[in-house]
């Protein structure tokens, strides 16, 4: 598609749904686990049996709170209803969920940019069960029999609708990612969207550039990754933008985005849309969290990713590089942050520290619970003070946490990394010097650079062993000798 | 008229502990009695001998090693067939559920058997509990055992038939709309719903979740308040059940006497009654102030408003309920090309015409565009209504009134007349809406002698002052009754 999207703006809200990290289901007993046989993690309540009666799980309550306080939401006194609608996966044909008085409204995300995203609403209801078409190409009209799986009926999930503050593709990946990463710091939820824990829907409309109303929505479903999510809005905001440059209309109606196609199709229109006919659920009284139950959930939230990234910031001094500040979302991203500060606090430098929480740690987080923060920050300070080189400390990460050792020091030494003494840097830069005639000459006219050719040099000569900074003093030190 | 055993609960339980009888002989007995008598009346469904012997046996072993199995020990109780029971068939007498074996028992049913007593089977209802008659029961009709040429009453008139023929002392009904009261009346025995929420609903198959109450049938007043005391109380299985619990038994409750008690006689619940109807509820009344009751008349003109509140709100909460029986997981499978056509296929055979006009009813009262004029409308109506009864009880300890407009009526008399068969529930209706206790107990008889009920009506939470009234009115019945009889 070829269209002058320049004069058009993209407005796109966001509907995200998310597992709650519950010990059991949201109206009943059932233990909350994903991957047992299907038809095993049921009772009468959420098989819907005739006579069950549904009664609300605290915890599920507390990790919607939590997720509201985190996006700044207010919480008030809330109700359930049901929302009717026949599908052989909703085992009552109706859902419990929370309608016109959610217990989470008017909050907002706050982005890494700095732009801030309004949050409509984030409310609790239940999940359905899963349907599987067999035969006839896995697809509902050619399928010979369908099969439901009721395991995953009525696991807790918290929706959250987003205001349509967001304006493209690449700001709605920003959004989900930061939410993402709320949702995992409030141990709310996993967020794992590719497993289904976070499934993101978005509402996506174009309008021209200076307009004030909005134009006609597509709700686009099925966004299985960050990627698909980018694709599918860019996708659809060209797709609408094509149809007004053509004189045609945009239809009110749900798409359905194809990963493999790259692009979005009618699923209904807006006269097929159902009649969920919402009633006040009877069978559940309201929900009221008092002052003191919000407050302690308030207490128990700890720092936000947003303030843990301004923390790693202040840490770097407060203006830290285009490639540091990837490095710090990676860290808060990946919970490595309390590396980094209590390295810092030790008295290592905050940016090494931070280079290799982000890099060597982040790369085998299978192996993060046997990290003695101790232990890293030793070596972290090793590294800085030149008793190890980077490659050595690397290598001393490594053994760290793979065999959950706490003493860095005496992994230096049983590697071999004992500092190698002056002297015999010493004798490995005049050796290296006395190889490479030409380059010395250049490097004693002033091509500085060549200093990393003769580290180059002596580390391979040293395997590693040598401290970069202690060869670069080295060769100072001798073209000093030999200007006198 | 009695075809089984003539015993009331008590001597039952007290000979059962006492040793004088066996809960094996009583269940016997009572499953005999069933099998030979209740192929006219017809108010069992299905019984449960087999596992009735055998909890029996367990009633008889614990009184054996001198322990006490309860204070229903031995008691054989049966159960309308929308409660559920672990094994054995729960249909609700529709063909949707035919053969529907739940995996577990109700709430009431555990604490019938913490109790002592023996559920011996499940009895006739209106199908899903849409009825007055017991009439739209898929299994066919249930007759009324003071005349079988009339119905019981319903939806829950299994049960009361059951109670009122003598094959068992004690029954459980539900009450959505007068479903208990109604049939107790019309079969002359004691029927009785508790406040929303003092039983829990946990294994009651839901009609309309905020109306619908479990509650006793029995022949004695005393009786009932007993059976109402072994099932109620908490439950964490029901969200809307009661945590308050009751300061003073009901047994001090049935002789504590009236005196001083203020009884409202309600204008609304007399007017346009059966002329005998009529008469028999403002004898009760004076029976009243003569035991000591200040009895005075009052209007409460917004119960007028219930009757079609009530018909908004019960349909379209059933239009929610009833959705799981698509023929998917249980229940009446009709197979079709797709999913839908299935769903289609088997509610329209699964379930009756009554059931169907209900569901349309409520789901177009929900619909878009109707919801704020119907189901918003009756709600609003439902919390006028709750104000006028809190003002009315500002005067007034208890009400009575009538608990039916007429005696029991002909089998098919308003079949093709609904509306004429909802009016059959205008006095007990309001109470379900307030979500108030109410019981019906018999006094004297009206046309071709049959029985007639008066109600009393008590604030939330107040079931004892309602059986304080009760049983006085019981009394002066009997007390009629034994002058009646001297003077023939
Ligand atoms: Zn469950």
């Amino acid at each position: 598609m070829s269209v002058d999207r320049n004069s058009f703006e993209t407005v796109i809200g966001l509907e995200v749904h998310c597992e709650l990290l519950t010990a059991t289901k949201l109206f009943c007993g059932c233990p909350n686990v994903f991957g047992e046989e299907p038809n095993t993690n049921i009772c009468p309540v959420c098989l819907g049996l005739p006579g069950s009666l549904p009664v609300l799980n605290s915890q599920a309550v507390e990790l919607a709170m939590r997720i509201g306080l985190a996006l700044n939401c207010e919480i008030r006194p809330s109700s359930f209803h049901r929302k009717n609608y026949f599908y052989p996966d909703q085992a009552k044909d109706y859902q419990i969920s929370q309608y016109d008085e959610p217990i989470n409204s008017n909050g907002f995300l706050e982005l890494p940019d700095g732009s801030r995203v309004g949050v409509t609403r984030a409310h609790l209801e239940e999940d359905t069960g899963k349907t599987t078409h067999v035969g006839g190409g896995g697809r509902v009209h050619s399928a010979e029999r369908s099969l439901v799986d009721y395991n995953r009926s009525g696991v807790p999930l918290v929706e959250i609708v987003s205001e349509p503050d967001i304006r493209s593709g690449a700001q709605a990946r920003a959004y989900v990612s930061e939410l993402r990463s709320i949702l995992v710091a409030t141990r709310a939820s996993d967020g794992k969207m590719e497993e289904g824990s976070m499934r993101v829907d978005a509402n996506v409309s174009v309008r021209p550039l200076g307009a004030t109303e909005f134009g006609t929505r597509c709700e686009v479903k099925n966004l299985n990754s960050l990627r698909s999510l980018t694709r599918a809005i860019d996708y659809e905001a060209a797709r609408q933008i094509e149809l007004i440059n053509n004189g045609e209309e945009v239809q009110q109606e749900t798409r359905h985005w194809d990963e493999d196609s790259g692009s979005t199709s009618s699923m209904r229109s807006k006269e097929e849309a159902y009649d969920y006919r919402y009633f006040p659920e009877p069978d559940l009284v309201r929900l009221a969290p008092d002052d003191a139950w919000i407050a302690s959930v308030r207490e128990s939230l700890g720092p936000l990713p947003a303030r843990r990234r301004a923390k790693l910031v202040s840490l770097l001094g407060g203006s830290p590089s285009g490639p540091e500040m990837d490095q710090v979302l990676a860290t808060v991203e990946l919970d490595l942050d309390f590396l980094v500060i209590e390295a810092a606090k030790a008295g290592a430098p905050a940016a090494l520290a931070l280079a290799r929480a982000s890099n060597e740690v982040a790369s085998n987080l299978d192996a993060l619970r046997s990290l003695d923060p101790a232990a890293f920050s030793t070596t972290v300070q090793m590294e800085s003070r030149g008793d190890l080189s980077s490659t050595q400390a690397k290598a001393v990460i490594a053994e760290l946490m793979s065999t959950g050792r706490t003493d860095p020091v005496a992994v230096a030494r049983d590697k071999g990394f004992e500092a190698m003494s002056g002297e015999l840097i010493a004798q490995e830069v005049a050796k290296a010097v006395s190889e490479a005639p030409q380059e010395w000459k250049r490097y004693l006219s002033g091509e500085e650079k060549l200093s990393q050719f003769f580290i180059g040099k002596v580390m391979k000569a040293t395997r590693g062993k040598a401290n970069g900074k202690d060869v670069v003093a080295e060769l100072r030190r001798l073209s000093a000798s030999e200007g006198e | 008229m009695s075809r089984g055993l003539p015993l009331d609960a008590f001597t039952i339980a007290s000979e059962v502990r006492s040793h004088e009888r066996s809960a094996r002989s009583v269940v016997e007995e009572v499953i005999e009695s069933i099998e030979r008598g209740d192929s006219e009346i017809r108010s069992f469904v299905s019984l449960m001998a087999e596992s009735a012997l055998k909890r029996a046996e367990v009633v008889d072993e614990i009184v054996a090693n001198g322990c006490d199995p309860g204070r229903l020990a031995g008691v054989p109780v049966a159960l309308k067939d929308n409660l559920c029971t672990k094994g054995a068939a729960t249909t609700c007498s529709s063909r949707i559920l035919e053969g529907w074996i739940p995996p577990y028992d109700a709430t009431v049913v555990e604490k019938l058997r913490d109790a002592g007593a023996i559920v011996v089977g499940k009895t006739n209802m209106d199908e899903f509990a849409m009825g007055s008659s017991t009439e739209t029961s898929f299994y066919g009709p249930t007759r009324n055992p003071h005349d079988t040429t009339k119905v019981p009453g319903g939806s829950s008139g299994g049960s009361a038939a059951a109670v009122a023929a003598g094959f068992v002392p004690l029954a459980l009904g539900s009450d959505t709309g007068g479903s208990i009261r109604q049939p107790a009346a019309l079969c002359g025995v004691v029927g009785m719903k508790p406040t929303y929420g003092r039983v829990s609903r946990y294994g009651l198959i839901a009609f309309a979740s905020s109306l619908d109450q479990i509650g006793p049938f029995a022949r004695s007043v005393a009786e009932a308040a007993a059976l109402y005391e072994v099932i109620s109380g908490h439950d964490e299985r029901d969200s809307t059940s009661l945590l308050k619990s009751e300061q003073e038994t009901t047994e001090e409750a049935l002789t504590r006497g009236v005196a001083g008690l203020r009884v409202g006689v309600v204008t609304e619940l007399l007017d346009a009654m059966a002329p005998q109807v009529v008469s028999r509820v403002r004898e009760a009344a004076d029976a009243l102030g003569l035991s000591g009751a200040d009895v005075e008349e009052v209007s409460i003109p917004e119960l007028r408003y219930a009757l079609s509140a009530y018909y908004l709100i019960a349909p379209a909460e059933a239009s929610s309920n009833l959705a799981r029986y698509d023929g998917v997981r249980y229940g009446l499978r009709v197979d079709a090309d797709d999913v839908a056509s299935m769903n289609a296929a088997s509610r329209t055979a699964g379930f009756g015409p009554e059931v169907k006009r209900r569901i349309m009813l409520g789901t177009y009262a929900l619909s878009a565009g109707y919801y704020d004029a119907y189901y918003g409308q009756a709600q609003k109506v439902r919390t006028l209504l709750i104000a006028a009864f809190d003002k009315v009880y500002e005067r007034f300890d208890v009400l009575v009134g009538a608990t039916s407009p007429e005696t029991a009526f002909e089998l098919g008399a308003k079949s093709s007349d609904p509306i004429a068969m909802y009016l059959s529930d205008v006095c007990t209706i309001p109470s379900n809406l307030a979500g108030h206790p109410a019981i019906s107990v018999p006094f004297g008889s009206g046309e071709g002698g049959l029985p007639v009920g008066v109600q009393v009506l008590a604030p939330a939470l107040h079931e004892n002052e309602m059986f304080t009234v009760g049983a006085v009115i019981e009394r002066a019945a009997s007390d009629a009754r034994n002058v009646g009889e001297a003077a023939t």
